[in-house]
């Protein structure tokens, strides 16, 4: 063999294993300099007040977006109402009784639905419960999220479900359990970690969505007056913050993506704490 | 085809299979299978890989039901009633099963004892019933002080003893056990044959097995099956010493299979 070749297959695997090494390098770094950018531009506005005071008027310099933050709570926790039992019970019925051909059109009806762009799901939603009532609502922010929440729900669930042994299955009808409570006593608590993971993920996921808000949410400058009425959320106040002319504003929208993103990332880690403890048993 | 010799016991029968054929999807797997399984005696079915011992097996407890496609023909008579009248639920409580690899849920080894008993509504007094069906299954002492431990912190002999004895827990009338030592050492492999020896007091037994000195050592009546046929079926001591059928003979000194 010349040594040419040698040379030349050397200085590809060189070439080769550097160009991943870079790759790999700028996926951790796109994170940590959005991460860094945040802190820089928003940290010196995240105070105490920015948790606990409304917006101020326009002109007016310092309040904060308690609004928001109670509001995004609340529009999840509508988006995992409606949801998740849904997500989660189509995921069970995907792995553990679905026929072939009604389960092939769930499973690709579900990825068509992962895929609808989040636009259209808010104009749905608000088609569906703000056009007839005519004012934007909490109710129909939720609705839109809730709707987003399901594919990934489903997948993930039907995902965990099919990683229980089929032998466990077997040992609980052999003992005299139903189909349904050898899922529900079984199936269910074996997957509970990977399923509970995935919810969370789900969640986390749709925290961020700024246009299924846009019309169905609206947004809010006060204390949101009811599951009927506009309710404000962190990205959509990102979105008006960052639009507006003004200096204090633009920083308050950096701390409300700092607020955003921790938010995301807490539940990330504590979905991945569930999931390692749930392995552990 | 088969030329079942009926053993001669002076023994009552807790299972009677009579013309007993299996079907997966257009494919045959059992032909017209006629058996008697003895009260509080262990039943050996032997035959080589695919020969349908397993299925035979599953049908009695009507495991075979959870598989999509399949079809049963014939008659199986538990105490003289079929089988396929009973409600499942109640069937499966009365016929348990012990499978080839150990199935512990991921639960305590108290609530895997534990669980047949609270599905099937059983208001008593559990620690009792947990603690006897553990020592049945020549668990207790090894894991009396971990209760609350994982069943999966357990050694693979100790995991299949724990299935004998969740099994146990509902006291069932039969034990069916498929290749319950496949996936076992010698050592324990031994433990749960004498744990059988015990269990005839109050158990009838069937065990699918591969391991022909297990079937001479452990089981009273032996049945041959091959290609879905029962063979030949007789005492343990007369067909691994006097088979009728040349097959039973090729198959015992290890011809084929």
């Amino acid at each position: 063999m010349s040594s040419r070749r040698i040379v030349w297959r050397k200085s590809l695997n060189y070439v080769m294993l550097t160009l991943t090494g870079i790759a790999a390098f700028a996926v951790v770094s796109v994170l940590f300099l959005i991460l860094g950018y945040l802190i820089w531009n928003g940290g010196t506005s995240l105070n105490w007040n920015f948790f606990t005071q409304l917006p101020k008027p326009v002109g007016e310099t310092g309040g904060g977006m308690a609004n928001a933050i109670v509001g995004t709570m609340k529009l999840l926790f509508l988006a995992a109402v409606m949801g998740l039992p849904i997500g989660l019970f189509a995921g069970v019925y995907l792995a553990e009784f679905g026929g072939k051909t009604f389960s092939f059109v769930v499973r690709y009806t579900t990825d068509l639905l992962n895929g609808v762009p989040s636009i259209v799901i808010g104009i749905f939603a608000s088609a569906l419960f703000v056009l007839p009532v005519k004012h934007f609502s909490a109710f129909a922010g939720g609705v839109a999220l809730g709707i987003m929440v399901i594919p990934i729900t489903v997948r993930s669930t039907e995902e965990f479900l099919r990683a229980v042994p089929g032998n466990m299955r077997e040992a609980a009808m052999a003992l005299g359990a139903s189909r349904w409570k050898t899922i529900a006593t079984v199936v269910l608590p074996a997957a509970s970690g990977g399923i509970l993971t995935g919810m969370l993920l789900a969640l986390a996921r749709v925290a961020g969505e700024t246009a299924p808000l846009l019309f169905t949410a609206f947004g809010n400058r006060f204390w949101s007056q009811g599951w009927g009425q506009p309710i404000a959320s962190l990205p959509v106040m990102i979105y008006t913050y960052a639009v507006a002319p003004y200096d204090d504003w633009h920083r308050q929208a950096w701390a409300a993506g700092l607020v955003l993103l921790a938010l995301v990332l807490v539940s990330n880690l504590g979905a991945r704490f569930i999931l390692a403890r749930s392995k552990a048993v | 085809m088969e030329k079942t010799t009926s053993p001669t016991i002076e023994h009552k029968q807790r299972l009677t299979i009579a013309n007993l054929n299996f079907y997966y999807g257009p494919k045959q797997a059992v032909f017209g299978l006629n058996l008697k399984i003895p009260t509080n005696r262990v039943t050996a079915l032997i035959g080589p890989s695919g020969c349908g011992k397993s299925t035979f097996l599953r049908t009695l407890n009507r495991m075979n039901e959870t598989i999509r496609n399949t079809r049963v023909e014939g008659e199986v008579l538990l105490d003289g009633q079929s089988i396929h009248a009973l409600d499942v639920v109640g069937l499966r409580r009365r016929v348990g099963m012990v499978f080839q690899r150990p199935n512990p849920f991921p639960k305590s080894i108290y609530d895997n004892v534990a669980y047949g008993l609270r599905i099937n509504g059983y208001k008593g007094r559990l620690d009792d019933l947990v603690e006897q069906s553990l020592r049945r299954a020549a668990l207790w002492d090894e894991v009396k002080d971990y209760l609350k431990k994982s069943a999966f912190a357990l050694s693979g002999g100790q995991q299949q003893r724990l299935c004998i004895a969740r099994a146990l827990a509902v006291d069932p009338e039969v034990l069916l056990l498929d290749e319950p030592c496949s996936a076992l050492d010698p050592v324990t492999t031994a433990k749960i044959e004498e744990l059988m020896f015990h269990l005839k007091d109050s158990c009838t037994m069937a065990i699918v097995t591969h391991n022909m000195q297990q079937a001479a050592r452990a089981s009273d009546f032996t049945a041959f099956m091959l290609d879905g046929h029962l063979i030949e079926h007789s005492e343990t001591s007369k067909l691994f010493t006097t088979p009728t059928d040349p097959r039973t003979e090729a198959y015992i000194t290890g011809r084929f299979g």
